[in-house]
């Protein structure tokens, strides 16, 4: 066994709040191991990123370590002065953080954004702090770092300001690193770049990482130990392996079972149901009770144990305990309904959009004259059949927002048509669109966001209905609120309450009974789960499949999540850089993608399973600008396998039977000797 | 960059041209006649006729206009109808009254706002925090036309450390300058509490902190200077305001700025000065706004405009 080189023995964090005191992370112990990656796994609100800011002490206002002890070497970290506690800050236990946007002082050279620690930590000075802050650049992989030294964060991508605040980290020589959700707000492209970096300096560097993640696939990936946190409390631990070979507590399993993959096609999600107790709680059994499918007697009463399972795992539950009722082993689940999509074969579409393009005019010089577009949406091509769903993948960037805002007409297209039903909705007047705006809604990606908070609930959901002059008194519409919200699966009475009051998967929910309270007949989906945990994600899921179902929608279906395409989409069409390069039906574009794009991208998703072991295909550096990009196929700077012609020609389109189609010279037949 | 001060510039122009022209109109949008509201209605007709052309008020109005302009260009405001002296040597007589003033008061309201709102800030909800607040709560309530009066009876009267009125030398400055500080200060340190509140909840804090640097290090390098922004803009309009002239607090210490000028224009019915006073004071918000703008600039790289 290697050895401990801090220890975590009993942690209790609480904040106080208007609410009374909150349990946040409530008697929590573990080791981190020399050299090695313990990983903390949990959803939103389960104390996990609490934990790490009470290692640190630099907890946000209200809250305070109420007991236990943090050993680093054996020293107590919570008993140190203010003073030692600094050194120990960047010294010893370095962070880095979620949202590299906000995490850098944008005012502040990046050069001396790094220096700081170099000053505080190694008493660098002068050119011997330059020198130092440029190797550090050059550690964490900064192309041209003499000129990245006197930037400013703004004008580095996001990955470029995660690889950054990993230098910054790493400034004061630290042990510890702490990574809280390091890849969150992330492109799985960048994602991947940032997860061997990580890998790469715990190589090299011999250091100990505590991994803070929400993710299934980055522990995998990561991980040589995993603690699932749930409640303010750990559940499970184990090694790796072991831990995802068998799952041990019954959450622990459910997480496994939320996850949308293709294999679960057929069928719903697992979601888990209810919510997460309120910390302001005081637990006499075990936290998971009200939720746990497989709950018995002790469980309420009773708070469990630590048991182990064997040497490589421990769990907090008592089905390790006591004997449990016998169940059939697995997790059963309601009757799945039949598979979705059936009914939409054959019909003519409901939607279709040919050559859109969307250019926002750039503007520059003394009298602000437009100099130049950005073609933010270039030229694509889409069929949407009633009661389908199509999928428009693509990194952050890529137009995919803007194509969905443009097929509405929130945006008003630079070119192109798109016809609903067979009438060209790009020419219409405003008034003339109103109708229209009945049959066409949209499920935003941030359910905090796209609600007015001084609306109630049942005024949300009525507004669209009352623009659009649907129902005749204000009782009927009322009635279909809460038949709406029935339909949503909440309870009619919320309605006369505000959004605050509720979660982010009931927020959703709300959106989405917002959108259909006006009988739409397609309803474009921006990210609308990708704010939400996977527990959350599965009900939404299986609530958007539940309606195609019940009420033949059409969706078009904006996301980055590999994974929940293959769920939920019948046909997918990926994007980068404003064009389509590559379109066919779900199944075949997952099993064999075609645009080495798509392979990349699919090859970059970190796979729930320590044991697959997937040749990640990683691209160098950003996506380019959409202002100016690269010449010829859009993808080539970047492309593992460009040729010369990639240089010069936009590749056409090329149809590889079944309807899958893929813009790539290497398929056009133009192709010659690859180039490198 | 170079563009970006250029097309700011370019667009500061165009407001004082068309602030010109505005002030050029004001004469011809006073109600009635301007000759007899300067003369009253009994004048005889050979005076009215005198000042007519004194004005220029016989022309068409674009030649009118022309005239202006073109005294405008060569610092040609016209003649005081009281005094007979140009327009231009008069505000030139009064102008580094106001503008030491306003500058001694900017002073006095930095010198008193930064530390407050910064000690408030990080002692949220401490009594520093409370004192700094009611400080500013009481000045904010205080009317110039009381605290002037109020410091003058303690410091001039009772204790006869300082001049009462006027300009006796720069010991004159001080009770001025307090009593504009002052009020100054009170909005501006709820402004740097605010704004430092703001920042000091911002991620790229919680950074530093975590890089082992000290509170003081913490609050100044990463602080300050992203708080600056709101602040600045306030600065910008307080500073406007006192360069056209603080009229009450000018009268009350009988200070021969501006604002007096102004006052007395008004009261004599000498519309060429006063014409001027307005123009000087729409320049001076035109001048402090296009340096805040170009303050933004300098303190936030994101704002430079044409920066790749």
């Amino acid at each position: 066994m290697t050895d401990v080189l801090l220890r975590v023995e009993g942690l209790r964090t609480v904040l106080d709040t208007a609410d009374g005191e909150v349990r946040a992370v409530d008697g929590v112990d573990f080791d981190l191991r020399r050299g090695r990656t313990f990983a903390i796994l949990g959803e939103s609100g389960c104390g996990k990123s609490m934990t790490a800011f009470s290692l640190l002490r630099l907890l946000p206002p209200g809250g305070r370590v109420a007991a236990g002890r943090v050993l680093l070497d054996g020293v107590d970290l919570l008993r140190l002065s203010e003073k030692a506690m600094r050194r120990v800050r960047g010294g010893r236990i370095a962070m880095i953080f979620q949202e590299p946007q906000t995490a850098l002082n944008p005012v502040m050279r990046v050069g001396d954004q790094i220096g700081e620690g170099l000053v505080r930590h190694r008493g660098l000075r002068g050119r011997a702090l330059r020198a130092e802050a440029r190797e550090l650049l050059v550690q964490v992989g900064i192309p041209d770092p003499d000129r990245r030294l006197d930037a400013y964060p703004h004008q580095l991508s996001g990955g470029m300001k995660q690889r950054v605040i990993v230098a910054m980290a790493l400034a004061g020589r630290p042990d510890i690193l702490i990574a809280d959700e390091p890849t969150t707000a992330l492109d799985v492209t960048i994602q991947a770049q940032v997860l061997a970096l990580l890998r790469r300096l715990q190589e090299e560097l011999g250091m100990t990482i505590l991994l803070i993640t929400h993710d299934l696939g980055v522990v995998a990936e990561m991980a040589h130990e995993v603690g699932v946190m749930y409640a303010g409390e750990l559940v499970e631990t184990g090694e790796r392996d072991a831990f995802f070979a068998h799952p041990r507590h019954p959450y622990a399993r459910r997480l496994f079972a939320a996850l949308p993959d293709a294999a679960k096609k057929a069928g719903r999600l697992v979601s888990i149901p209810g919510m997460v107790p309120p910390l302001t709680r005081r637990f006499t059994g075990c936290r998971f009770t009200e939720r746990c499918d497989r709950a018995f007697a002790p469980c309420a009463g009773e708070i469990p144990a630590w048991t182990p399972v064997d040497d490589r795992q421990a769990v907090r539950c008592h089905l390790y305990t006591a004997t449990p009722p016998a169940v059939a082993e697995g997790i059963a689940e309601p009757a799945p309904p039949p598979p979705a999509g059936a009914i939409a074969d054959a019909k003519g579409p409901l939607l279709e959009v040919r050559d859109l393009g969307v250019h926002f005019p750039v503007r520059s010089g003394l009298l602000r004259r437009v100099s130049g577009a950005i073609r933010a949406v270039d030229g694509i091509d889409l069929r949407i059949p009633e009661g389908h769903t199509l999928a428009l993948v693509g990194e952050s960037g890529c137009g995919k927002t803007t194509a969905g805002k443009a097929l509405l007409q929130l945006i008003r297209p630079t070119r192109g048509s798109v016809r609903f039903e067979g009438t060209e909705l790009t020419t219409l007047e405003r008034a003339a669109l109103r109708p229209y705006r009945r049959a066409l809604q949209i499920i935003f990606q941030d359910p905090y966001a796209s609600m007015n908070p001084r609306m109630r609930v049942d005024r949300i959901v009525e507004e669209g209905m009352r623009s659009q002059g649907l129902g005749n008194t204000p009782g009927e519409r009322q009635d279909r609120v809460d038949r709406l919200l029935e339909q949503v699966g909440m309870d009619p009475a919320v309605k006369h309450r505000y959004p605050h009051e509720f979660s982010g998967g009931q927020r959703q929910r709300i959106c989405i009974a917002r959108a259909l309270a006006v009988s739409p007949r397609l309803v474009v989906c921006d990210e609308p789960t990708s704010a939400l945990d996977v527990s959350v994600q599965a009900q939404i899921l299986n609530l958007l499949r539940a309606l195609q179902d019940e009420l033949g929608l059409a969706y078009l279906f904006i996301t980055h999540n590999m994974s929940v395409v293959e769920y939920l989409a019948h046909e997918v069409a990926v994007m980068y850089l404003g064009r389509i390069v590559e379109f066919g039906p779900t199944e075949r574009v997952m099993a064999a993608p075609a645009h080495p794009y798509t392979r990349a991208l699919l090859s970059a998703v970190p796979v729930p399973d320590p044991r697959a072991r997937r040749d990640v295909i990683r691209l160098g550096g950003d996506p380019p600008s959409p202002h100016s990009p690269p010449a010829g196929c859009h993808f080539h700077p970047r492309c593992p396998e460009a040729m010369a012609v990639c240089r010069t020609v936009y590749p056409e389109a090329v149809e590889r039977g079944d309807g899958h189609r893929v813009a790539c010279h290497l398929y056009t037949g133009q192709g010659d000797t690859p180039s490198r | 960059m170079i563009h970006g001060v250029l097309s700011r510039l370019l667009s500061a122009m165009v407001v004082v041209a068309g602030v010109s022209v505005l002030v050029f109109l004001l004469i011809h949008l006073v109600p009635g006649d301007p000759v007899e509201v300067m003369l009253g209605e009994g004048a005889r007709p050979a005076d009215r006729a005198e000042l007519e052309r004194a004005l220029g008020l016989h022309q068409p109005l674009a030649m009118q206009l022309t005239d202006y302009f073109s005294g405008l260009v060569r610092g040609d405001l016209g003649e005081s109808l009281h005094s007979r002296q140009a327009v231009a040597e008069v505000i030139a007589g009064r102008l580094p009254a106001t503008v030491v003033l306003a500058l001694a008061a900017l002073a006095v309201a930095l010198v008193l706002a930064v530390p407050l709102g910064l000690i408030a800030a990080v002692r949220p909800d401490s009594p520093w925090d409370s004192g700094a607040m009611t400080f500013s709560m009481v000045g904010v309530s205080i009317p110039n036309f009381v605290l002037g009066p109020l410091l003058i009876l303690l410091f001039s009267v009772h204790l006869g450390w300082l001049p009462v009125s006027g300009w006796e030398g720069p010991a004159s400055l001080v009770l001025p300058a307090v009593t504009l500080g002052t009020a100054m200060a009170a909005i501006l340190s709820r402004m740097v509490r605010s704004a430092l509140l703001d920042v000091l909840g911002e991620d790229y804090i919680r950074t530093a902190r975590a890089k082992g640097l000290d509170e003081l290090t913490i609050v100044v390098r990463h602080g300050l200077r992203n708080a600056a922004l709101p602040v600045i803009t306030v600065v910008g309009l307080q500073l406007g305001t006192l360069l056209g002239g603080a009229v009450i607090t000018e009268t009350v210490f009988a200070w021969p700025g501006i604002g007096q000028l102004t006052v007395e224009a008004i009261q004599r019915r000498d519309y060429p000065v006063l014409q001027g006073c307005i123009l000087v004071i729409s320049l001076a918000y035109v001048v402090i706004n296009t340096l805040t703008d170009l303050a933004y600039g300098v303190l936030d790289p994101r704002v430079r405009i044409g920066v790749s």
